[in-house]
């Protein structure tokens, strides 16, 4: 059942912050010497600090990708942004070892009353490092391991630096590479093999601090046959200043492994989100993305999965809402490297206003694979005359052994409809949010169910804000 | 008073005058059947009663019981209990009939106060089950691919669910096959009382031999050229719209 307080949840919901007394503070802007603060503050071993110095050197070789993408992005002024805040190291493992205005924080956002109800796991995230991380006890005993990433590093150092940097090299875009460089908190997530998790695991990603930039790093390796679904949310105060949200997230899924990763991502007007998501899929693996995007200023998000095994299986199920002022750029990597791999590609996004989404997909297929298949299906619709929608499908395909399949839809909701819904006595909000429901209902479906309530209220919310 | 009325009612659309001082009065508990040739302003004056965004009202009164109707949003008027079926209803994929019609009834009732859905189903299939409809029905999307016969099937089921004080009929024979008009008509009529007031917008008599009404009016340039009984009708079918207009021009 869900209760009423998991459905009170709204666009303003994270609109709060506290005034928080930071123990670690790396000051304002970007330099060696922050890197080097933050390396020392986690205590981390030389190979990593030299990890972050290669990759703050490879951030700012690189141009901003403002040639392919938009040009909001020369809007990001890295000299004002605050690298790392913290209280400290070490998340608690019970709430009431969580300082007040952080566990108030997070009871306002109803994460303590989930983990009860519906979780295996949690970990809550506050700024820069992970305030509080538990995971149920029988879990532990069969050797799961869910802990923050500074965690991660120290006391599992053989498992993260195998596959740390692995699926995503720090070279791969020049927020991968500013992540690299400044990374703090985020998962660390090993599920032994042939271990099948009931019950997802959550993380909740808040920002609280102005000017303040968050930049998790998640690692989650599912062992050979073993089966985990991991749920991740994020909201920040609405301040006048931007912040920014870049984070970079890395899955392996072993043989016949199989990871789910849902994102339901609520960021208020002010946050740009550049985030680099990719899975490496081993022989018989399944790894499906299941992402909801609304709010932010600029999302560029394009989860990937590369099928490196045979009969490797990769999934992306996507929702753009891009309301007044937020353009909401997301999409999928599909690259297959083995026979008889598939990929599942369902997109769908919603412009309001002078919203703006874009579809970015790139189908990779060389010629000396057989029986890989792709499908892909991207739809939009546009509720008025000022939003936008655009679509840049790359596929390369090679061969005649594979096939692929793409197809695209453009919908507008009509003011003939609007009226035909009003003649029934709904109102103009009410009319939109039905149909916008209505577009995205089989999409809804996937996640599980008590996000899926919470999107549908998130929607209903969106457009009531944009009907004056 | 109980009953809907218009008077003097002038509207346009864009720059083009369609309704020149419209009056017409229906009283709850008859039937009213407007006809008219093509242009003369039927399906605008139905519009213009229902609040459509795209008219202006330049002139006269409109009324439901003593609530003026003009200036109103078309979910208000809806509300006050002014039923219009489309002429052409609008397909709204995604949306099926069951959470429609549920979410309209909601829109009446007190913030905060909602249907029970054991009772709303009920209701809902002894409305089907009257009018012939599969219950397959409620799942599927509004209107969206239905037949002209099936659209028009689930006005009617919206306006039986909706139990309106006054229902307009805008040209709910157009498309149906005879069978369709039968069960359509039978659904119309089974929500004749004392307590209804029904307008009825055709071009063809036909219509009226399923749905008997009390007065017939003629349209003819915006406006009521002649009012009758139901035997108005049938010389209309017999004689065409010519010697109305004629007249209309000649007085």
């Amino acid at each position: 059942m869900i209760s009423p307080s998991q459905l009170d949840v709204d666009r303003d919901k994270g609109n709060f912050h506290y005034d928080t007394d930071y123990s670690f503070d790396a000051g304002i802007g970007l330099s060696e010497d922050v890197v080097r603060y933050i390396s020392e503050v986690k205590k981390e071993d030389p190979w990593m600090l030299d990890f972050r110095l290669k990759a703050l050197s490879t951030f700012e070789k690189k141009p901003m990708p403002t040639h392919w993408a938009t040009d909001d992005l020369k809007n990001i002024n890295f000299d004002v942004i605050r690298y790392y805040l913290a209280k400290g190291q070490q998340p608690s493992r019970t709430w009431d070892e969580v300082p007040d205005d952080i566990k108030n924080t997070f009871e306002r956002l109803g994460i303590p009353e989930q983990e009860r109800k519906f979780l295996a796991g949690v970990e809550a995230q506050f700024d820069s490092e992970a305030a509080y991380s538990n995971m149920k006890e029988d879990l532990a005993k069969e050797g799961v391991i869910f802990v923050g990433s500074t965690e991660g590093l120290k006391e599992h150092p053989e498992i993260f630096r195998k596959w740390f940097g692995k699926v995503i090299p720090t070279s791969d875009n020049k927020f991968s590479a500013l992540n690299s460089a400044v990374f703090s908190g985020g998962s660390f997530i090993y599920i032994p093999p042939g271990v099948k998790l009931a019950q997802p695991l959550q993380a909740y990603f808040r920002i609280n601090a102005e000017n303040f930039g968050q930049f998790e790093r998640t690692l989650i390796i599912a062992d050979e046959g073993s089966e985990v679904m991991y749920m991740e949310g994020c909201t920040a105060p609405k301040f006048e200043t931007s912040t920014l949200h870049s984070a970079v997230v890395e899955l392996v899924a072993l043989k016949g492994a199989k990871i789910q990763y849902v994102t339901v991502q609520n960021w208020s007007n002010n946050v740009f989100n550049l985030v680099t998501k990719r899975a490496l899929a081993e022989e018989e693996a399944e790894v499906r993305w299941i992402d909801c995007n609304i709010g932010s200023r600029l999302t560029m998000k394009y989860p990937g999965v590369i099928l490196k095994g045979r009969k490797a299986r990769g999934e992306v199920v996507s929702i753009a809402l891009a309301n007044d002022g937020q353009h909401q750029d997301t999409g999928a990597k599909m690259v297959h490297a083995a026979d008889e791999t598939t990929s599942n590609v369902v997109s769908k996004s919603i412009s309001i206003g002078d919203g703006r989404s874009s579809y970015r997909g790139l189908v990779q297929m060389p010629g000396h694979l057989k029986g890989c298949k792709n499908n892909t299906e991207c739809d939009a619709l546009l509720i008025n005359n000022k939003s936008q929608t655009d679509t840049y499908p790359a596929i390369t395909v090679q061969g005649d052994a594979n096939s692929v399949q793409h197809e695209a839809s453009v919908s507008k909701v009509s003011a003939e409809q609007i009226f035909y819904m009003k003649q029934r006595g709904l109102g103009e909000a009410e009319a939109m949010s039905l149909c916008v429901n209505g577009f995205v209902n089989d999409l809804i479906r996937e996640f599980p169910m008590e996000y899926s309530v919470e999107l549908k209220r998130l929607i209903d919310l969106e457009m009531e804000g944009s009907v004056g | 008073m109980n009953s809907l009325k218009i008077d003097n009612l002038q509207a346009s659309i864009g720059d083009k005058s369609i309704l020149h001082g419209l009056s017409l009065e229906i009283p709850k508990g008859e039937v009213h059947a407007i006809m008219g040739p093509n242009g003369s302003g039927k399906s605008t004056l139905a519009k213009v009663l229902s609040g459509h965004p795209d008219y202006e009202v330049t002139g006269g009164t409109a009324t439901l019981d003593d609530d003026s109707l003009l200036g109103l949003e078309p979910d208000e008027i809806s509300r006050l209990g002014l039923f219009l079926a489309f002429q052409y209803p609008m397909e709204v994929p995604g949306v099926s009939i069951a959470n429609f019609i549920r979410a309209a009834l909601n829109a009446r009732l007190k913030e905060g106060e909602k249907i029970k859905a054991v009772e709303y189903y009920k209701d809902l299939y002894a409305h089907m089950d009257d009018l012939g409809m599969d219950r397959k029905f409620t799942s599927r999307s509004l209107n969206d691919g239905f037949s002209g016969g099936e659209k028009k099937r689930c006005e009617i089921l919206q306006m039986s669910m909706l139990n309106p004080k006054y229902a307009i009929l805008d040209e709910t024979d157009s498309g149906l096959d005879i069978d369709a008009l039968r069960v359509v008509s039978d659904g119309v009529n089974r929500m004749r009382n004392p307590e209804r007031g029904i307008l009825v917008i055709t071009h063809y008599q036909r219509l009226l031999d399923y749905i008997v009404p009390d007065y017939v009016h003629v349209m003819s340039e915006g406006k009521i050229v002649r009012t009758g009984g139901k035997e108005l009708a049938l010389e209309l079918e017999d004689r065409g719209y010519d010697w109305i207009k004629q007249e209309a021009v000649a007085s």
